[in-house]
């Protein structure tokens, strides 16, 4: 389990996953305090070729649901990468999540990035930090600073690192 | 440090690095959670501050009972979608909005109107000048469940015993002849704005109003918004301070803006009764672009004061309710549109309010009288905003509300002072499309408030406001009770178009005598001549 890596190239990875998972956890309890926050205007100034789909989204039926699975979404997927545990399903969730982001507003050409804070082609800080997930799904360091350490049995990837294979 | 010494079957650094997380975990919360609730303590202090009650218009009654039989005189576009939102769509639109479903399945407007309540009523007769319109409302309305007759005269249609109330959606010249002919013989109105084509009209239809027991309705639909009412309790709450001055735009930029309506194809001496179209309007020969855009010519239009002034006007009188200007000054021309239309296409018109106040915050007395600017243009379509502009705030009115707090506020100092309000973000916001309230917002938000929305909306629901305002109409008739925009509204509405208008064609103010209920007359002109006279000025 530990890919080969050095004590550095682990602490690195666990930076980055706390990084992101406070991101996700912070945008995630923001709206949970806030009785006023809702998706819905963000939905409604989609662009790009699936406005359409992210505009139906925000209907009076819908609106709740996706606002309920949003918070509940950002909240689970900070949780996973922040304690360490089931960070790679939460990684997959982190990824769904951004790329939704991504797609609602995407840094296309010809399309308006009136609102964004600054400056777009393809690559935006979403799809960066999906590219992030993507890294600490294949690379999960729960086992060595998080919860999976305690739930885990098989005790090989404790051993120090310059032990390994 | 020993390994083997932990806590039960957990060694202490396996212990502490599998819990590492939970103090980041709580650090995150606590700092979203106390931030989170800090700023909504705040919002809530400022709210609690101006304590203005965000509130629907009240809902009309049931429409239940036997349906009310309607005729529509002018089948046109704006009659057209009257009938829509009385129920009633013609094939051809019902084929185009299939089309626009299957190319676009977010496209809602089919599943709209499908889904749109019922107001229980017949389209039992139908008017129109052109062949094809009135052949299109026959061929689509008559079926299993209605029955449609045309007749040629509205006169025919009222004497009938077919209609218990008739809506007019024809040129301008046409509204009041028709409007008093229907309330004489006891039949309900709705006409479209503005009210009347000139000024002995007004008061020959105040009067027929008054005595007739039928109900008269102006439609302005914009009287349904939901957040004119919490506007009202804006100004009672006197949030805004002494208003001074009201800015109110009309920005077009394109053909169908512009009056440049499509000339049908069928169009001709057979197919349109060019002598019942022109009515009380200067005798001239048969004329398609007369027929097709009227609203370009003085003769049966009312030009930028008639058509579109009277929207803003009355959207701006159904919040302060301050009634006809004391005085109009108004000026503009030709500018955009040099295509033989007599009607100005670039017009500002200065209306003032010496007398009125909305409250002030200031030593009394210091304050007083108020400015309302329309201005408009056909050839640029930049969104103007709606602004009252009053000495300790500005609200940005359209469906939705935003108050932004003025830096040299009396009211607003200590707060300002205090860095609990900043003047460059929304003191308030009201957007009846999201959650109701909203106090200090993002910048985010204000780009988002920016944007204008079509619709009025109800229980967070989007309504078409047309249908609304018809159904406020069909309540009274059916229940009793007031409408929101009757004669009086119409009598105020129609009044300051026309001084806006005669402004405009003699180059000069017109004065409103409140005492004597009149327009100050001015000498050598009559002013009926001079509004209805097909010229562009006349001085």
């Amino acid at each position: 389990m530990n890919y080969g890596l050095s004590k550095k190239h682990i602490r690195a990875l666990i930076l980055l996953r706390m990084l992101v998972g406070w991101h996700f956890l912070y945008e995630g309890v923001i709206k949970l305090y806030n009785p006023a926050w809702t998706s819905k205007t963000y939905l409604l100034s989609a662009s790009g070729p699936f406005k359409g789909f992210f505009q139906w989204l925000a209907e009076d039926r819908i609106i709740s649901i996706i606002d309920f699975l949003n918070v509940f979404g950002l909240m689970a997927v900070g949780l996973a990468l922040v304690l360490g545990l089931w960070e790679r399903l939460g990684a997959v969730g982190g990824i769904v999540l951004l790329l939704f982001y991504y797609l609602a507003q995407p840094p296309f050409p010809g399309i308006d990035q009136t609102g964004a804070e600054g400056n777009y082609f393809l690559v935006n800080k979403n799809l960066i930090e999906a590219a992030a997930l993507f890294v600490l799904y294949y690379l999960p360091t729960g086992y060595y600073v998080g919860l999976a350490r305690l739930f885990h049995k098989n005790e090989e990837h404790q051993k120090p690192l310059n032990q390994s294979p | 440090m020993s390994e083997e010494k932990g806590f039960g079957r957990f060694s202490r650094r396996k212990l502490l690095k599998g819990i590492a997380g939970v103090p980041i975990v709580g650090a995150a919360w606590w700092a979203g959670a106390s931030d989170t609730v800090r700023k909504r303590k705040e919002r809530e202090a400022i709210l609690e501050t101006l304590n203005i009650q965000a509130s629907a218009p009240p809902a009309t009654g049931p429409m239940s009972g036997d349906p009310i039989r309607v005729g529509v005189i002018g089948f046109g576009g704006r009659g057209e979608h009257l009938c829509r939102s009385l129920g009633f769509a013609t094939k051809e639109w019902l084929s185009k909005m299939n089309e626009n479903t299957r190319n676009n399945p977010v496209n809602s407007e089919l599943k709209t109107f499908l889904e749109q309540e019922s107001l229980n009523v017949q389209l039992t007769a139908v008017c129109d000048v052109f062949e094809v319109n009135a052949q299109k409302a026959l061929k689509s309305f008559n079926t299993d469940s209605n029955t449609i007759k045309r007749f040629h005269t509205h006169q025919e249609m009222i004497a009938s015993g077919e209609v218990d109330a008739i809506i007019i959606a024809t040129p301008d010249h046409w509204h009041a002849p028709m409007s008093i002919d229907a309330l004489k013989a006891g039949i309900h109105v709705y006409v479209e704005k503005p009210m009347t084509h000139n000024i002995a009209e007004t008061y020959a239809l105040r009067d027929a109003a008054l005595e007739s027991k039928a109900v008269f309705a102006l439609g302005h639909q914009h009287r349904q918004t939901q957040s004119f009412l919490t506007a009202q309790n804006v100004i009672d709450q006197n949030i805004l301070g002494h208003v001074s001055l009201i800015q109110a735009n009309t920005n077009r930029n394109d053909d169908n803006g512009a009056w440049q309506y499509d000339i049908h194809k069928e169009a001709n001496p057979d197919t349109i009764d060019w002598n019942l179209f022109i009515g009380n309007a200067p005798k001239v020969p048969f004329n398609k672009e007369h027929f097709f855009r009227w609203r370009k010519w003085w003769s049966y239009g009312s030009g930028l004061s008639g058509d579109l002034m009277t929207h803003d006007y009355d959207r701006i009188n159904c919040v302060l309710n301050m009634g006809i200007p004391a005085s109009v000054m108004s000026s503009g021309g030709v500018y955009t549109h040099n295509d033989g239309r007599n009607v100005p296409d670039v017009m500002h018109i200065n209306m003032e309010f010496p007398d009125f106040s909305t409250g002030s915050t200031q030593k009394p007395g210091k304050e007083k009288g108020m400015t309302l600017v329309y201005s408009a243009t056909l050839g640029n379509q930049f969104n103007r905003s709606t602004l009252l502009m009053g000495h300790d705030a500005t609200m940005d009115l359209s469906n939705k509300l935003v108050i932004y707090a003025d830096e040299q506020s009396t009211r607003y100092k200590e707060l300002i002072e205090e860095n609990r309000i900043d003047p460059a973000i929304p003191i308030y916001q009201y957007d009846p499309a999201i959650s109701g309230v909203d106090g200090i917002s993002s910048a985010t938000s204000k780009y988002f408030a920016d944007k204008g929305l079509l619709w009025t909306y109800r229980d967070g629901k989007r309504v078409d406001s047309t249908l609304l305002h018809l159904r406020e109409w069909l309540n009274v008739i059916r229940n009793g009770g007031k409408l929101s925009c009757g004669i009086q509204e119409g009598f105020e509405e129609a009044i300051t178009a026309h001084m806006g208008g005669l402004s405009y064609k003699l180059g000069r103010r017109i004065d409103w005598d409140a005492e004597k209920q009149e327009i100050v007359p001015i000498e050598g002109y009559d002013l009926d001549e001079v509004l209805l006279s097909n010229v562009e000025r006349v001085v």
